[in-house]
């Protein structure tokens, strides 16, 4: 089988055993890149001379017996959000088209003590807004199932460069379903970690208090592996919590006895594409079949948990990218800084300068939380949405009294069109709603693939679990990857020349 | 709730945005749906919930108040779009000039 097919525990296992190279492993990722990336674009910038040197470097390392990392050899794409010394790191904006961070991001820093060969960046919605990667001020992702569609968002070039095996592992963000939606509708595995597992040191923040770096891979199995390197506290983010991260990859595969799943009465509601619904209950059989009981649960607060996002994260936002100002780093406008009848010669600069970098979605939620926040509006919009807050993390304390894990779709559809939703934020807002209280919770979720629709798109399954128990999360994933093997078919793409 | 035009240029302001008349336009009427939209958020009932505004229920988290090394001020500035050799630039802000 060529090197690029297999998954990353596979290709692991064969490098220990000095069966191939980093080099050979590396380029045929590569090579896979240069032969479908021109339809996918799922990468923004790959770097194929700096990428083999990291590689050659680490089997050098090995062939002189001296110790290596976790993921000695292995490449990992990376979401363009995440700050590496030296590295374009353009959050798929204008306004950092040029910016080179002096500093790396405790997640890189983590995958190159692991000796991880840093293939490339991967496109992405500006700075994570977004559900679709249309959003891209460099051209949207396509879903490598469906070219004519999109791969999900934010993190789709980080989801389908996985789904079509450009990249092994890679890394993304999740702030309302960012991961686990993209990884969803390109039909591979993805995890948004309990919040505070990762250290957000060094992530580009759009709304601190939801998000959350995780694991994109084919296998539960792989994303197992990319999590034990990533999770961990760090004393460079208050927010990352100081707990032992538990040996994700020896306890992956021991099943779950007695396992109790909740299927939310909330979800099967109107909306829900019928193929979805039915994916999802046969994957809930199959739970059955392994032994799993399951039961209804209500969240009954779920209704109220986009329009509580939507507050939330715009508010966040809007103090987040109050930094690009034209000023330390960034985009700044050639405009001539003159001053008006309002504005003084700074703030025009300010304002011309922010307009110039920024895309019309992270313009409006700007303009949605500076709205929500100004004075008269705070108490009726952001505190109201902290409350809700509240009320949505209960409704998951309650059901997780009588449940291990939540089960039920990532997304109401299949992937949607390329431009069929531009036009309506409110629809792509919609599009999150089974994925986005997770975040509000803080809870842990993943994705995992459970079925294909009739035109061939991959539909995917949700699963929850309490904060910190990504363990159980995990495992109860992986006991649905031992009885199907949806998570092992691939996209057909055409082989560019 | 319904927003005016004049409401969002306002907004624009404070957000250090300079939108195009298209862009008022536009964002009028987009805001105003959404806003509609989370406006459903009044039916609950919310009188004795406390605020949410972390997953987490962290205290003050400190640390030793040690002396490190920052940031070379060359590196931070390394980034600006207009610098001299100690500063940033920016235009003017004291008076006209």
């Amino acid at each position: 089988m060529p090197l690029a097919k297999l998954t990353a525990t596979e290709l692991l296992g064969q490098l220990a055993a000095g069966q191939v190279t980093s080099a050979e492993v590396t380029r045929a990722f590569l090579r896979r890149i240069e032969q479908v990336d021109g339809q996918v674009h799922a990468f923004l910038k790959v770097d194929p001379e700096a990428a083999l040197a990291q590689a050659e470097a680490i089997d050098a390392r090995r062939a002189a017996g001296k110790p290596v990392g976790r993921l000695a050899g292995l490449p990992v794409a990376v979401k363009d959000l995440l700050c590496t010394r030296g590295e374009p790191t353009t959050c798929a904006s204008r306004a950092l088209e040029h910016f080179r961070p002096p500093y790396d991001a405790t997640v890189i820093a983590r995958l190159k003590a692991a000796d991880a060969v840093l293939l490339g960046r991967t496109n992405m919605d500006e700075f994570a807004m977004g559900g679709s990667n249309e959003n891209s001020a460099f051209g949207p992702t396509s879903n490598p199932w469906d070219l004519s569609r999109i791969p999900g968002g934010s993190s789709g070039g980080s989801a389908a460069c996985v789904a079509a095996r450009m990249a092994p592992l890679a890394v993304g963000s999740d702030t309302g379903g960012s991961i686990r939606s993209p990884a969803g509708l390109c039909g591979i595995t993805g995890m948004k970690p309990t919040y505070g597992r990762v250290s957000r040191y060094g992530l580009v923040a759009f709304a601190s208090s939801l998000d959350q770096i995780g694991p994109l891979a084919q296998t539960v199995e792989d994303a197992a592996l990319l999590l034990e390197v990533l999770a961990g506290h760090d004393p460079l983010d208050s927010t990352s919590v100081d707990r032992p991260v538990p040996p994700y990859t020896q306890t992956v595969a021991k099943p779950l006895d007695g396992l109790r799943i909740g299927l939310v009465r909330e979800h099967f509601g109107p909306g829900l594409d019928p193929e979805v619904d039915s994916a999802v209950r046969e994957a809930v059989a199959i739970y059955t079949s392994l032994g799993a009981t399951v039961k209804d649960v209500s969240l009954p607060h779920s209704k109220y948990a986009v329009a509580t996002y939507y507050i939330i994260a715009p508010c966040e936002a809007s103090g987040n990218l109050a930094r690009y100002d034209g000023v330390h780093y960034g985009h700044r406008t050639k405009q001539p800084a003159d001053a008006s009848e309002t504005d003084s010669a700074l703030v025009q600069m300010y304002r011309h300068s922010r307009a110039e970098g920024f895309g019309p979605e992270v313009k409006r939620r700007i303009m949605l939380g500076t709205y929500a926040l100004s004075a008269g509006y705070y108490d009726a919009y952001y505190l109201k949405a902290l409350k809700v807050r509240r009320l949505i993390r209960e409704d998951f304390d309650r059901a997780f009294e009588s449940v291990d894990l939540i089960a039920g779709p990532v997304a109401p559809t299949p992937a949607f069109p390329l431009g069929e939703k531009v036009d309506d934020p409110l629809a792509m807002y919609l599009f999150d709603l089974y994925t986005i209280s997770t975040n509000l919770a803080g809870i842990a979720g993943i994705s995992i693939p459970c079925g294909f629709s009739s035109t061939g798109l991959p539909i995917g399954l949700q699963l929850q679990a309490p904060t910190f128990e990504e363990e159980r999360l995990l495992r109860g994933a992986h006991m649905y990857q031992t009885a199907t093997d949806w998570h092992q078919r691939e996209p057909e793409l055409e082989i560019a020349s | 709730m319904a927003l005016s035009r004049d409401e969002v240029e306002k907004v624009s302001l404070l957000a250090r945005l300079a939108l195009s008349e298209a862009e008022l336009v536009t964002m009028t009427s987009q805001l105003g749906q959404i806003l509609d939209y989370i406006d459903l958020l009044g039916e609950v009932d919310t009188e004795a919930v406390e605020p949410m505004a972390h997953a987490l229920d962290l205290a003050d988290v400190l640390r030793e108040d040690e002396v490190r090394p920052s940031l070379p001020r060359d590196e931070a500035l390394a980034n600006a779009p207009k610098r001299d050799d100690e500063c940033y630039r920016v235009p003017a802000v004291l008076g006209e000039g």
